[in-house]
């Protein structure tokens, strides 16, 4: 746990799931796919330390480049546009 | 719960803010001299400090490489004190535009910029900034040329974010506060560029 | 809330009151920033804020919904307890 796994380049998908609890996973993400921009470093998990726990072991965090046009169905802008967001490893596959 | 006859200082609200601060402060946790201290330390916190980090990396190739490499180290390089601030700056090109949005919440770089705008924060914002991007920028009256594509960055967990704007044509020569004048909060939120006139 | 249909987006600005810019205050000094005593955590001012009911962004102001926020997080942690809470703004009330 804590190690990372993924490098830039790296194509991954966010799972689709939907727990309570304090989430900083997107809905508008979730399930979607697109590529390793940077791993920003390993920081506490904010699912918990939002219930008052420690968030230790600290967790990779990636930023990953999704493409608009997969993301949105009726996305109208240039094809080349992209979303880029923070996601923690757990969230990836 | 406001209340509706003319003598009630406070609402819920307020009277809540000066509850907790008073309890707070009977317990010594905090002191009225460091709420104040540091509300007036957050009045300092405007655009000017990031515009002056804008105007560096304008002047100084260098400067620039380590800010898009490391941001937090290099605002600090610069002198500007960042606590807890996790910078990630994006650079504007001829062929991409950057955009900033925090759709979970209103994560910004507050210690650069200080207290974010009202509209970063509200649900319209966050909930297009996203999906629909040149709409949006369209309403702040910027214009993107045909082949420039959007990068949107959702701001959802630790690092904050930086737009560094193009250099507008017109400004050879000029120094850095001459610079950093037309860097405005929005060109650095994303929602703008700067003008050289 | 990223993707849902929404409106124009209104460049209003806002000139902050002193209460809300001490509300920011607290917060900074709670998450242990400028010297305060780390008592929370920014993932509980926001979690708190998600537990508020869905027209919260409707009837509260932003920092109508810190303070209630950040006063549930102290009073979740044990810092100030309702009890304490309710004769406080009762005090000030009556003192005016």
């Amino acid at each position: 746990m804590g190690e990372a796994r993924f490098k830039p380049g790296d194509r991954v998908t966010v799972r689709k799931a939907y727990p309570l609890g304090h989430i900083r996973t997107p809905f508008y993400i979730r399930g979607h796919s697109g590529v390793i921009e940077r791993l920003c470093g390993t920081f506490g998990n904010p699912e918990e330390l939002a219930q008052q726990r420690s968030g230790e072991p600290k967790q990779p965090l990636y930023r990953v480049r999704f493409m608009q046009k997969d993301v949105w169905p009726d996305y109208r802008g240039d094809p080349g546009d992209a979303l880029e967001v923070e996601i923690f490893q757990h969230w990836l596959e | 719960m406001k209340d509706s006859g003319n003598y009630q200082p406070y609402n819920y609200f307020q009277l809540m803010e000066v509850s907790l601060r008073e309890l707070l402060v009977e317990k010594g946790i905090v002191t009225e001299a460091q709420v104040a201290a540091a509300v007036q330390e957050m009045r300092e916190r405007t655009p000017e400090l990031g515009a002056r980090v804008v105007a560096r990396a304008w002047v100084d190739p260098a400067f620039k490489a380590g800010l898009l490499a490391d941001g937090t180290r290099a605002c600090e390089e610069l002198g500007i004190e960042v606590p807890s601030l996790k910078l990630v700056v994006v650079e504007n090109t001829a062929s991409v535009h950057n955009m900033v949005v925090c759709t979970l919440c209103s994560c910004y770089p507050r210690m650069l910029l200080g207290i974010p705008p009202e509209w970063y924060k509200s649900r319209n914002y966050r909930s297009r900034a996203v999906r629909e991007p040149r709409e949006v920028l369209a309403e702040f009256g910027l214009v993107l040329d045909a082949d420039m594509k959007i990068r949107v960055h959702d701001s959802t967990a630790d690092m904050r974010y930086l737009v560094l704007p193009m250099r507008p044509p017109g400004t050879e020569g000029w120094d850095e506060k001459k610079l950093a004048s037309i860097v405005t909060r929005d060109c650095m939120i994303g929602v703008a560029v700067p003008a050289s006139c | 809330m990223g993707g849902l249909p929404a409106g124009r987006v209104e460049p209003v600005e806002h000139d902050y009151a002193e209460w809300e810019r001490r509300v920011d205050a607290l917060m900074v000094l709670l998450s242990g920033i400028r010297g305060g005593r780390k008592l929370m955590t920014v993932d509980e001012l926001r979690k708190n804020i998600e537990a508020l009911p869905p027209d919260a962004y409707d009837r509260m102001g932003y920092y109508e919904r810190w303070v209630t926020s950040i006063t549930q997080v102290m009073i979740q942690r044990g810092v100030i307890t309702s009890d304490e809470l309710g004769r406080k703004m009762a005090e000030i009330e009556k003192r005016g």
